[in-house]
């Protein structure tokens, strides 16, 4: 009976000493950790902290809490420029809303196809969208500008959003491939039964299911369309047509007159919808990029 | 009944593929074999294209600039990709062993990610770097004074490579869940057969995420490749000073959108796919001696 309880005994107390050790590693690791993300988030602390801050302030003032608090950077930054911000908002927002409304249209058809129907050379089709997500963008660039360019269409959105409603951001339909194929094939063979074609049983039985890889595209077409630079440089030369970064964009050419603050102000303005997608959508998020790769 | 069924699958795959089709013929084919012809060109988007053979190309060698976007372009890829590969790796692993929190520090990390490649973060390091920014402040403290990075060709690049290092995040996420994948037995067996936490990692923990390494090599190198909108940003779209900014994609759009001389950036654009192309090819027939793939 003693024997058996000291036994019992020192077989628990390593184990505590172990669990208690393991906490107070776990305490360090925290501590690492969270200075690194402290590291990590400065710079975006700090802009948080300058676009408040006035002018004069921004660069001698070292710390993090502003002595002194203004919002007359938000204020005059969002009318620096010859138009408000509000043009620029609204110009991002017709263009992202319409690249997302294309994405879901195009890629989900074409991933039905791919991943649910038979016809000759499915295989084919398949490799050549895997193939296309790796062809860098700017090989292909200067040929559709002149194309653009020849129909008129140069500083309007079509270029734009004309290849998102084209199924050309190969990576979605690579996406959505690989989540049709989780949806069991019963399914599609039920409503096949009840004498649904293959156009019903996407509307009415595959689309309604896919709707996690709907979200996932949703997202990710919102914050790349927001943020892109590039494609909006090349074909919006009016001010009136600029989206956001290229307004940002801008302002930084006519630095001198516009100031640190307001740039700051700006800049985190344009970045706070894409943080509040990801407030809201974390989860969706880090699942897509662990699934598929996605930045 | 079933035949009948399959022909009409087959119809009904043609429709639905319309806007594929279009976007495969229009969006990337035609151009793809445009740019090629374009290449061999002097085309102002003016005049009519004029074959002028392999003058592009011999160009090139002749220009100084080519060979600086070249060398920025080679150099950031050659460093920032590494180390933004080790922060992954790492704290991946610091992050993976039934900590609590993960997924605070999990957005946290994966947060710069996101917001990398914007004009906005773009503008934030111009000021980070630039005169009494951030980083020269903090220098001066230790008694160094380099003054403005963006000024200094031989300090400009090395701002965008701590950029590109930054977003660590996503491929952080990505060995996350490939670390997830490694099958407890496997530690509690190198543990039986006296394995030690450095063992563990290096024969087991490594090889079996080797194709996520893999994955996430290739994947980062294609995208550090094309790097614009943050080289664009910081030097004020000139890739100055003294060239040290000047990356491929930024020379790309400076020769065919502010020179309008598209035949010669098609030639480039074409120099920097075969480039993209054989790394990649180079990277896959490397992967054999390296990459695990388990025993099938």
């Amino acid at each position: 009976m003693t024997t058996a309880t000291t036994s019992l005994e020192s077989a628990r107390t390593p184990a505590k000493a172990a669990a208690r050790r393991r906490g107070r590693r776990d305490v360090l690791k925290h501590l690492g950790l969270g200075a690194f993300v402290l590291l990590m988030l400065y710079p975006l602390v700090w802009m948080i902290a300058s676009s408040l801050k006035p002018d004069h302030l921004i660069l001698t003032e070292p710390g993090i809490i502003p002595s002194e608090i203004t919002f007359d950077n938000f204020v005059e930054g969002w009318n620096a420029l010859n138009r408000p911000f509000t043009v620029f908002f609204l110009n991002s927002l017709v263009v992202t809303v319409g690249s997302i409304i294309g994405n879901l249209f195009s890629c989900s058809l074409t991933a039905f196809a791919l991943a649910r129907l038979e016809f000759r050379m499915r295989k084919l089709y398949l490799a050549i969208t895997l193939v296309s997500v790796m062809l860098p963008m700017h090989v292909l660039v200067i040929p559709q500008y002149i194309f653009f360019s020849q129909f008129d269409l140069v500083n309007t959105y079509f270029p734009l959003l004309v290849p998102k409603f084209l199924a050309t951001d190969a990576f979605f339909i690579y996406l959505m491939v690989q989540f049709i194929r989780t949806i069991p094939r019963d399914l599609d063979r039920a409503a096949w039964i009840d004498g649904a074609g293959p156009f019903r049983t996407f509307w009415y039985v595959v689309l309604p299911l896919m709707r996690p890889a709907l979200v996932t595209t949703t997202i990710f077409t919102f914050i790349w369309t927001w943020n892109d630079f590039f494609v909006p440089l090349i074909y919006l030369t009016s001010p009136k047509m600029f989206t956001v970064p290229v307004a940002l964009n801008s302002m930084v050419d006519s630095e001198s007159q516009s100031g640190v603050g307001m740039l700051f102000a700006m800049s985190l303005v344009s970045l706070l919808p894409v943080l509040i997608f990801f407030a809201v959508a974390q989860k969706q998020l880090i699942r897509g990029i662990a699934t598929t790769g996605l930045k | 009944m079933a035949k009948r069924s399959l022909l009409n699958q087959g119809r009904a795959a043609h429709v639905f593929l319309i806007p594929w089709w279009l976007g495969l013929a229009l969006v990337t084919a035609v151009p793809l074999l445009a740019s090629l012809y374009l290449a061999f060109t002097d085309y102002n988007i003016l005049s009519t294209p004029e074959f002028n053979g392999l003058e592009n190309f011999e160009r090139m060698f002749q220009d100084e600039y080519f060979w600086a976007a070249v060398r920025v372009t080679a150099v950031y890829v050659l460093v920032s990709i590494p180390l933004q590969l080790g922060f992954a790796l790492l704290l991946a692993l610091i992050l993976d062993r039934g900590l609590r929190g993960l997924a605070f520090y999990r957005s946290a990390f994966y947060l710069p990610s996101l917001l990398g490649t914007s004009v906005a973060v773009a503008i934030l390091w111009r000021q980070i770097f630039g005169d009494d920014g951030l980083v020269d402040r903090g220098l001066s403290l230790f008694g160094l004074e380099l003054g403005s990075w963006l000024q200094n060709p031989s300090l400009s690049l090395s701002t965008l490579i701590v950029l590109n290092v930054w977003t660590f995040g996503s491929p952080m996420v990505i060995f996350l869940a490939g670390l997830r994948q490694v099958p407890e037995e496997l530690y509690e067996a190198a543990k039986v057969d006296g394995a030690g936490v450095v063992r563990q990692f290096t024969r087991v923990t490594i090889p079996l995420i080797t194709p996520i390494i893999f994955f996430n090599l290739i994947l980062q190198t294609i995208g550090a490749f094309q790097t614009f909108t943050q080289a664009h940003v910081i030097s004020g779209g000139t890739g100055g000073p003294a060239n040290s900014t000047l990356f491929y994609t930024l020379y790309i759009y400076q020769q065919g959108f502010l020179n309008f001389d598209m035949g010669y950036a098609s030639a480039l654009a074409w120099v920097l796919m075969g480039a993209i192309a054989l790394i990649t090819a180079v990277h896959f027939v490397l992967s054999k001696y390296w990459v695990f793939y388990g025993d099938d």
